[in-house]
């Protein structure tokens, strides 16, 4: 499995995401510019250039016709994909720190982070795709304000009807879309120990926390369950459910600020496949030096791109092997 | 139940219910009396009973034992006579302080004042508050003896069906005791948090597990680990058990304060900074200040090291030693912990002394002996001397002179057999160091001394094999070794195959340019890890057989040894190397006493072989539970070993039989949790569907809405490959020919 090595950003990463199709690759870092990529062969298409700050967030709408950016600039950012123009600007009192598309593209939340007296937020913004697309609402159609512990991350459950968030705290909490009403609050994770990705399954009936308690775990959308567990020996930055074979990637390090302090040998720079089902840890893929700070896994399952501290985007194409590999209880399954 | 130290003890003290106790009796035992101005006053009895006219001359001669302690004067001595005129036999004396007062019952209790008589000495207070009547009654009355209680067995441990190994696991502020199960994850017995708040340690037979808290040492035992002995030495800091397990001692750096009414601890513990405690009692023996080695010679260097162990049992633990540096050695007898012959063995400018680790018997000597070897430097033109003494005599037994001596190390051999003086000697100019090793074969007739001075570097590591003849060591040619780890050397000496008395000692091999610094053997005998510990930079273990029964090199033919490097293993950060009591196991640690990095502890085999890895958050102490010497004679142990054959085919078979039955287990468990899997999916898809009707949705509700200009396919086009021919000019050259 030969990686596409990928360096356009000249800071750490933040983001990255396949489209639905899974040609294309969006990255987003510290350096103010949204790179887009061809996915097979890792060349550039072209970068949109307009945010002020670092950017945190990226998402492509499931047509692949508009980007969505947060950054630390304090807004949220709206491109034509195909011709790279910005056609929307929203404006928050602080910094954006995670946008999604609703599964129907028809919505577009917003985490916005605590600070300056402001409380943590998740915004919900209506996203209309008639004309050229400057035409959109200017305020948010709900907002969900986090009173207890700020949301981290957050994301929409299957046909939009939760809004699922990870906290600062380690909680996991399932809101209503429709009326921004808390239904569930569970301490999935060891308390104090921030959730730093949440990725949900093709379908959105389940989804994966990544936690700095160095533990991911997989949770039902409909009541937050927690239904299996990935314990790892380093702080977890991203998670991500592979379609296709029933995996999921794990990815993180030595916190960024205490990298310097260590030695790379125990910065535990790799990205972890474990078993999906049956917990078990089962590959490791070595490459980033530095922490990896987002994975996305491609629609169709068949390659994975991570992006690290260091800069780098490195895009997996999975080989024969990976999609041969199976249990023996998998396989009699199978036979069944 | 938080198992601290100091709730332990509230509740030993208050195993009962509080409002059903009467304190009554120990407030009237224990009341403070302030305002009577007595303690200055001590009274003294046991003294000759004298006519009136000799009274003045007893006086007289009582006061010059009297001023040893404090100041008074005749006046102060009070000594009443009765109606014959005759003195009572005994004398109340003020003292100046309370404080010369409670000297004088200190040290004068108890001595003799001539050879008939022996002073008792005691405060008048006391007297008033025991003596008082009707405190103590008048009639006897039998001690309530408690009724019987059973114990736990303190062995219980030994009788595991598939004789693993305890060990006890301290990281992060718990601690926990595990079985050892060979490569799958070790079993829990128990788990505490806070369990010590220094460290934890076995005692040497593993029958108790000690933990270190400032209110004392408690002890643990038994199959759930309840509490079984409390030391209270208050900020202790340093232990050691006697090898026997039966004595314990204890160590704290700032002197002990004793408040008053302390249920354990007298006077006698007060200043003082060690105490001898006998662990079946839970009292203290003897308590001692402890003595400061001298620094090196320079007065800058405030900190002084202390010396421990502080005292050193001998192997049966009948006598326990002390040394002054560079004055004298004192021999307690156990159990009264009385100084053997009522003095100190003096000996000028003694060094360091060790006791034989066995019970020696050496040939031509029939009475009971222990042995012990001390050395002495170089006094003026006296040379140093490195002599045996055999104790309870105290005589000496053997002396070696030596010359140019820098500095000298004792390693006595597991059963005594041998004792091996590591010399490190100066040139004349003192600039060269070199290493000689001085041999003394105790049990041989007249004690023969062999010399071993092939070595040119500097020996840093010297171990004897347990049980055994042969020895290894490390030397290193530049002991400075400033920046870059040091060079060192390893060698390997076995002795000569030469009848039943082992011959003389001879290099089997010697291995270059290595790091190593430590020697590791199995305590069984055999097999020996050599490994580089507390480096930046190398973590190699080396696994060493020195009975490879394969071919043997024709040059070391002769000698009682087939040395073969059996693995090599890594392991970063390594700290420290610990063998299973019965030399099957290798566990190496990686300590966060050390550094913070990659702690956790490995499991290997005596052979090398890595079983399981353990990285541990925070891992600070990994100890096997040691065992109790075997109970099979040596005739039932050639037994076993010569049917091994057979046992171990049982225990293969078991094995086997527990493999296939975790395989099972776990292809059983896996199938379990698919089909939970695969059912959990099914029913959340029908839900999804569902909930999808009610909302009167059609079935690609969530399905994105495609872009306006995107192609209309609706007829799948199943997959493209796309096919990229990408050429690369790796180097173009030219050239010209002709």
């Amino acid at each position: 499995m030969r990686p596409i090595l990928l360096a356009g950003h000249e800071r750490s990463l933040n983001q990255i995401k396949f489209n639905r199709d899974g040609d294309l690759l969006f990255s987003v870092a510290k350096d103010k510019i949204v790179c887009a990529w061809w996915s097979a062969n890792g060349e550039r298409l072209g970068t949109y250039s307009g945010h002020l700050g670092a950017i945190w967030t990226v998402d492509v709408s499931p047509n692949t016709v508009l980007l969505a950016t947060g950054s630390a600039d304090n807004s949220v950012r709206l491109w034509n994909v195909k011709t790279g123009e910005c056609v929307k600007v929203w404006e928050f009192p602080t910094a954006v720190k995670r946008v999604e598309f609703s599964p129907d593209g028809s919505k577009v939340l917003a985490v916005t982070e605590k600070r300056m007296g402001f409380l943590g937020t998740i915004a919900v913004l209506d996203i209309n795709y008639d004309g050229d697309f400057t035409n959109q609402a200017e305020e948010p159609s709900l907002r969900i304000t986090c009173t207890e512990s700020k949301a981290t991350v957050a994301g929409w459950s299957y046909l939009g009807k939760y809004i699922i968030a990870g906290h600062e705290d380690g909680s996991v909490s399932q809101y209503d879309a429709k009326t921004g009403e808390q239904l569930e609050n569970v301490q999935a994770h060891e308390f104090d120990h921030q959730i730093n990705d949440l990725q949900f399954s093709p379908d959105r009936t389940h989804f994966l926390t990544a936690s700095k308690d160095k533990s991911a775990k997989l949770m039902s959308s409909r009541n937050l369950a927690i239904l299996k567990t990935y314990v790892a020996d380093t702080p977890l930055n991203s998670a991500a459910i592979t379609p296709k074979k029933e995996y999921v990637i794990l990815g993180g390090g030595q916190a960024a600020m205490d990298v310097t302090t260590t030695s790379a040998r125990q910065g535990k720079f790799e990205a972890r496949f474990y078993h999906k089902v049956f917990e078990d840890e089962i590959g490791r893929v070595k490459g980033h030096f530095g922490p990896l700070n987002t994975i996305h896994v491609h629609p169709a399952g068949t390659a994975y791109a991570s992006g690290g501290e260091d800069g780098y985007v490195r895009v997996h194409h999975f080989d024969k092997p990976y999609f041969d590999f199976m249990y023996e209880v998998e396989r009699e399954q199978l036979r069944r | 139940m938080a198992p601290s130290f100091e709730n332990l003890s509230e509740q030993d003290l208050h195993e009962e219910e509080e409002e059903e106790i009467d304190f009554s009796d120990l407030k009237a035992q224990y009341e403070v009396k302030l305002e009577e101005g007595l303690d200055t006053f001590v009274v003294i009895d046991g003294l000759p009973v004298v006519p009136e006219e000799n009274r003045q001359k007893l006086i007289k001669f009582l006061l010059r034992k009297l001023n040893t302690v404090g100041h008074t004067s005749e006046d102060a001595v009070f000594m009443p006579l009765n109606e014959k005129n005759m003195s009572e036999g005994f004398a109340f004396v003020e003292y100046e302080t309370a404080e010369q007062a409670v000297a004088a019952v200190k040290q004068l209790h108890g001595t003799p004042l001539d050879k008939k008589h022996t002073l008792l000495v005691n405060k008048l207070m006391d007297i008033e508050r025991y003596g008082r009547e009707g405190r103590i009654d008048e009639e006897y009355k039998p001690p309530n003896i408690e009724p019987f209680t059973e114990k736990e067995h303190l062995r219980s441990w030994l009788g595991d069906p598939n004789a693993r190994d305890q060990f006890a696991l301290y990281r992060g502020d718990k601690v926990g005791v595990f079985w050892n199960n060979k490569s799958n994850p070790p079993e829990n017995v128990v788990d505490r948090a806070h369990w010590t708040q220094l460290f934890v340690q076995w005692s040497p037979k593993g029958t108790y597990l000690a933990s270190v808290h400032p209110q004392g040492v408690q002890l643990w035992g038994g199959p759930t680990f309840s509490k079984q002995k409390q030391f209270p030495h208050p900020f202790v800091s340093l232990i050691e058990f006697s090898p026997g397990e039966s004595y314990l001692t204890t160590w704290s750096a700032r002197p002990i304060q004793v408040e008053e009414g302390h249920p354990v601890l007298t006077y006698e513990e007060d200043g003082k900074n060690i105490i001898v405690w006998d662990i079946v009692t839970g009292k203290p023996l003897r308590s001692f200040v402890s003595h400061d080695l001298a620094g090196p010679e320079s007065e800058a260097q405030p900190k002084k090291k202390v010396q421990w162990p502080a005292f050193k049992w001998s192997a049966d633990e009948k006598y326990v030693a002390r040394m002054l540096q560079g004055q004298s050695i004192s021999i307690y007898e156990l159990p009264r912990m009385n100084l053997l012959g009522k003095t100190s063995v003096k000996i000028d400018g003694v060094m360091d002394f060790e006791w034989s680790p066995a019970t020696v018997n050496r040939d031509g000597v029939k009475q009971y002996e222990q042995l012990l070897c001390f050395w002495t430097p170089e006094i003026g033109s006296n040379p140093a001397r490195v002599a045996l003494m055999s104790v309870p005599s105290k005589e000496i037994v053997r002396t070696r002179n030596l010359f140019n001596v820098s500095d000298v190390k004792l390693h006595w051999q597991s059963q005594g057999n041998f004792v091996c003086v590591k010399v490190d000697r100066h040139s004349k100019s003192k600039k060269s160091m070199a290493t000689n090793l001085e041999i003394f074969r105790v049990r041989e007739k007249g004690v023969p001394v062999e010399v071993v001075d092939s070595l040119k570097d500097t020996v840093i590591n010297f171990s004897w094999e347990p049980n055994g003849a042969r020895f290894v060591l490390i030397t290193t040619g530049d002991a400075s070794g400033a920046g870059a780890p040091p060079k060192t050397a390893v060698s390997f000496f076995a002795p000569e195959k030469k009848g039943v008395q082992a011959g003389n000692f001879k290099l089997v091999r010697t291995i270059e340019k290595k790091t190593s610094n430590a020697i590791y053997w199995s305590p069984k005998g055999r097999f020996v890890v050599v490994a580089t510990v507390h480096s930046q930079s190398n973590f190699d273990l080396d696994f060493w057989d020195m009975d490879f029964e394969g071919e043997k090199n024709d040059n070391e033919k002769d000698l009682a040894a087939n040395l073969q490097l059996m693995k090599t293993v890594d392991h970063y950060g390594v700290t420290d190397i610990e063998w299973d009591p019965t030399g099957r196991y290798v566990v190496s640690g990686a300590s966060a006493w050390t550094h913070q990095m990659e702690n956790g502890f490995n499991l290997h085999t005596f052979s090398g072989e890595t079983l399981a890895e353990n990285p541990t958050d925070k891992f600070k102490q990994f100890l096997w539970r040691p065992r109790p010497p075997t109970l099979l004679s040596k005739e039932e142990q050639k037994q076993v070993r010569k049917n091994l054959r057979e046992y171990s085919k049982e225990f293969e078979e078991e094995d086997k039989y527990a493999v296939d039955i975790a395989n099972t287990a776990v292809v059983e468990k896996r199938k379990r949790v698919l089909n939970e899997w695969v059912a959990w999916l099914k029913r959340e898809k029908e839900l999804l569907t569902e909930e999808k009707e009610a909302y009167g949705l059609p079935e690609e509700a969530d399905q994105p809405k495609a872009a306006k200009d995107a192609p209309t396919n609706t007829e799948d086009k199943g997959e493209t490959v796309v096919e990229e021919i990408v050429e690369e000019i790796v180097e173009e050259s030219e050239e010209i020919i002709g």
